[in-house]
């Protein structure tokens, strides 16, 4: 057995950790506070490889491993959740769909600039009446001639409306099924509606968009017509390891700013660190830091190893995310009054966490993949029976 | 243009040093990481070979252990290769006898038009290794460069100095020490971390450069006692009453700085 990682995992570590902490963590308060995505650096973390990580230098990647793509959002999430969301989502929802389900003639197309990070995509599911249940996508296309007519609206699109978003994978109810379909930014009849106004990750950029009569040649239908369903279900297996590692560096960094401040703040002669009752806390939050580590790191090698991981995948994410909101609480009660102010970074992450929870499967479709893995006959609702 | 780097692979300075209290040496038995003063030197090799159109940045370092890391952190920014030398019977040595490994390891690259050092470590801070390289090289050096241009078999340099700094130059081959922040260190990008796993590392004792005798036995100095800095004393605190700006020029007269 052998649960260490390899040399190029902690050297690609070292190396995500010196540039977050130069490169990000300076500027992380001041695009937050406001709300602007970090172009200049997203466009760097492209220049070193990051968003191509996972895929076949074939298609412009770096032929490395899933771990390698947790340990860098883990380590962009240690300083800024917004960036980390934003790898995340441009390499798990952006360029993935289209590298695991698109033809080759569509990979050489739209992947290069993807993986190069030069371009952004983005993936639209969630829609305004229904996000996890994605079977009820209202979202329609229809044939017409040699295109595809495509109308209906989706919400909460993380990196649709970037100044490099290229392509906007959307699915869509057509007479087999779902389908999906890479819709480019600047289609007539795509609608990016303004950002929202948002509790956390205000460096990340989200929109509603709206589809009306909007018109993608046949060529862009993505997958198999009706495999929409099932493909999607197999993206979010990946993005919840990957949301499990964006948790896990926003728990650290928790840990990692209220012990520094419960050993330098001083109270009634003695640093608060020598109170059983911050001591014990702190060692608490380490215990569910190890735990989110293990949980993420071994659902992503399992993935790595090819095989099964769904069941870990959502037991990674669940355990994580709470754990990272669990974390903010009390490095915010650690750091008192200072935790409450917005030039601490903890207060920045005690708002960020929240959607940890939320995004890629909320806690609760977390434990109903869970429970069913148990053998359970548990359903979400009468359109879940299957 | 080739060029070789001298390379040191040094304790994390993030984490607490210790000292062998038997040999009052740094441990360095934990992981060692590149030294970041060196990561100056490498970037600017490789902004030189680039300019130059052509040739290889090449590494040499000594470490105990066989330790490699901060060696493939250099390659992974786009070195080509290492020579490491790395030899239990190397503990103790001094500055002239690792100035003398190092110059054996450049000699088995088959040497190069530039040799680049650090002018100094941030573990060790001898601050002499690189002209005494040089000179066991038989090389022109120049210390302290903070910028440097190749012009044919030209070195052109600037080198810094107390009140400024001095344009020199001098034929290549040659030795340079660069200061911090001659130029921004590139971060090595995924694909030269993958690449670097593949790239040639020889790694050799100080017996097959054929270097004898190192360690304590050729050191020429031994450290007899270790003692703790001083504390910082107390500063002078001036009362202004209304002449205060006289005992501020005084002072600052007395250090010489005005």
């Amino acid at each position: 057995m052998d649960l260490d990682f390899a040399p190029e995992h902690d050297a690609l570590r070292a190396m995500v950790r010196d540039f977050a902490a130069a490169e990000i963590a300076p500027h992380a308060a001041r695009w937050d506070q406001r709300s602007e995505f970090p172009l200049d650096v997203v466009r760097h973390m492209g220049e070193l490889g990051l968003f191509g990580l996972v895929f076949p230098e074939a298609w412009g990647g770096g032929g490395g491993d899933f771990v390698s793509l947790c340990i860098a959002i883990e380590e962009l999430g240690r300083v800024d959740q917004s960036v980390g969301i934003t790898l995340s989502a441009g390499v798990g929802l952006g360029a993935n769909p289209i590298y695991r389900f698109g033809t080759d003639e569509q990979r050489h197309r739209w992947l290069p600039d993807l993986t190069a990070g030069r371009a952004l995509g983005a993936f639209g599911l969630t829609e305004p009446d229904g996000g996890s249940d994605a079977g009820a996508t209202r979202t329609r296309a229809r044939r017409d001639g040699d295109e595809w007519v495509i109308d209906g609206a989706k919400s909460f699109i993380t990196n649709s409306g970037t100044p490099i978003t290229s392509v906007i994978t959307v699915t869509a109810r057509t007479p087999e099924g779902i389908s999906a379909f890479v819709v480019p930014a600047g289609t007539p009849g795509l609608t990016v509606e303004p950002p929202y106004r948002k509790l956390g990750w205000h460096a990340s950029d989200t929109h509603g968009l709206i589809l009306d009569g909007c018109r993608v040649p046949a060529d862009h239908l993505l997958g198999e017509p009706g495999a929409g369903f099932r493909n999607f279900l197999a993206i979010l297996d990946d993005g919840r390891v990957a949301i499990a590692a964006l948790a896990l560096g926003c728990a650290r960094a928790c840990l990692e700013m209220a012990v520094d401040y419960a050993v330098h703040r001083q109270a009634f002669g003695q640093s608060i660190g020598a109170n059983q009752a911050v001591a014990f806390a702190l060692a608490d939050l380490d215990v569910a830091v190890h735990n989110a580590t293990q949980l993420t790191y071994r659902a992503a090698w399992l993935k790595d190893q090819d095989r099964p991981f769904g069941r870990e995948a959502a037991i990674a994410k669940l355990y994580a995310t709470e754990a990272a909101v669990s974390a903010t609480r009390v490095a915010t009660q650690v750091l008192g009054g200072s935790g409450f102010i917005e030039d601490h970074p903890v207060a920045r992450f005690y708002r960020d966490a929240k959607v940890l929870e939320v995004g890629e499967g909320t806690s609760e479709i977390q434990r109903l993949v869970i429970a069913r893995h148990l053998g359970l006959p548990v359903h979400a609702g009468p359109a879940d029976r299957r | 243009m080739n060029v070789i780097v001298c390379v040191k692979q040094i304790p994390d300075p993030a984490l607490p040093g210790a000292l062998d209290s038997s040999t009052n040496t740094l441990k360095r038995d934990g992981k060692l990481i590149l030294d970041e003063s060196d990561s100056y030197g490498v970037e600017m090799a490789l902004q030189l070979v680039d300019k130059a159109g052509g040739g290889e940045v090449s590494l040499v370092s000594m470490a105990p252990n066989g330790e490699v890391s901060g060696l493939r952190t250099a390659l992974a920014m786009g070195a080509a290769k290492a020579v490491l030398v790395s030899d239990p019977a190397l503990q103790g040595s001094d500055a002239l006898t690792t100035a003398r490994v190092l110059a054996a390891a450049v000699g088995r690259i088959g040497g190069a038009d530039l040799v680049i050092a650090a002018t100094e470590s941030s573990d060790g801070y001898t601050g002499t290794v690189p002209e005494q390289l040089a000179e066991v090289l038989g090389l022109p050096s120049v210390t302290f460069a903070k910028h440097v241009e190749i012009d044919g078999s030209t070195l052109k340099a600037s080198r810094q100095t107390e009140d400024g700094y001095d344009e020199v130059e001098c034929p290549l081959p040659a030795l340079i020490s660069v200061t911090a922040g001659v130029v921004e260190p590139r971060y090595p990008s995924f694909k030269g971390i993958m690449a670097a796993k593949s790239k040639p590392v020889d790694t050799v004792t100080a017996g097959d450069l054929g270097v004898d005798p190192v360690g304590w036995a050729g050191a020429g100095q031994q450290i007899s006692d270790v003692a703790k800095a001083p504390e910082r004393a107390a500063g002078e605190i001036v009362e202004d009453d209304g002449e205060g700006f006289a005992k501020i020029v005084s002072f600052l007269e007395n250090l010489k700085v005005i």
